[in-house]
């Protein structure tokens, strides 16, 4: 899935991410919270990684497998050092009003990786599926 | 759905209702405008009603802590109740949940103003 860097793009994202997560067998909480990080994701790509230029996309892709549905959401921006953003829990930024998404994304998914693109960060979502034993 | 807002006044309480999904450019910026008008008719008590919030985002919670702080700044108390499990776990998650006075009704949110 492409889109262009409008955050008008962030809903359809954001529904075929819950239908996914459905089929994954999630449950309504765990898929929502899914969709809603995937959001997250998203909007920093347009805001922060490509900044609203109509010339750049966003590249979404999607893997369901056995173990694990996987999200992968890609800018075309200058880079983002992960490391570089402050925890949002510490005393001193409690109070900000941004900066909890990449927080959030780590807090609900199981593994959160950044990939440096040329140009780009493609962020990876990942949530391990839970398998019932019959 | 965006999110709708109303007023009212128990007492010297305001309790703002919210419902619908408080997210960027989703009720966000109606809440913080909300708020400011508030603080200049000389509301000091105010109390952020969260019953019929289904969503919020990393930017609903940063309108929430901007709220927070303009009421705090002005000399008055935010308090929220009612919250959804929802919003309930990601407040927990975020640590933001030992930052508001949280209550579960109204009796005790208004009853908690000094």
């Amino acid at each position: 899935m492409t889109l262009d860097s409008e955050l008008s793009s962030v809903e359809t994202v954001e529904t075929r991410v819950e239908q996914l997560a459905h089929q994954a067998g999630f449950d309504e909480d765990t898929s929502s919270q899914i969709a809603m990080v995937t959001r997250e994701a998203v909007i920093n790509a347009i805001l922060h990684g490509n900044k609203r230029d109509p010339a750049k996309k966003v590249r979404i892709g999607f893997a369901l497998s056995d173990d694990a549905l996987s999200i992968t959401i890609a800018d075309e921006g200058l880079g983002l050092d992960p490391d570089s953003v402050p925890d949002p829990c510490a005393p001193e930024n409690i109070l900000r009003s941004s900066g909890r998404g990449i927080f959030l994304m780590r807090a609900i998914m199981d593994e959160v990786h950044f990939h440096q693109l040329s140009p780009g960060t493609e962020i990876e979502l990942i949530k391990h599926r839970i398998h019932k034993e019959s | 759905m965006s999110m709708t807002l109303t007023a009212r006044q128990v007492g010297d309480v305001t309790i703002l209702d919210l419902s619908g999904k408080i997210t960027l450019g989703e009720g966000g910026v109606t809440l913080r405008d909300e708020v400011r008008k508030l603080l200049a008719k000389g509301a000091k008590k105010i109390v952020l009603n969260l019953v019929g919030v289904s969503y919020i985002d990393s930017s609903g919670l940063g309108e929430l802590v901007s709220s927070y702080t303009a009421v705090k700044n002005a000399g008055g108390e935010l308090k929220l109740m009612n919250l959804t499990s929802k919003v309930r776990d990601l407040l927990v998650i975020t640590k933001l949940l030992t930052v508001f006075d949280v209550k579960d009704d109204e009796a005790a949110a208004v009853a908690a103003f000094a």
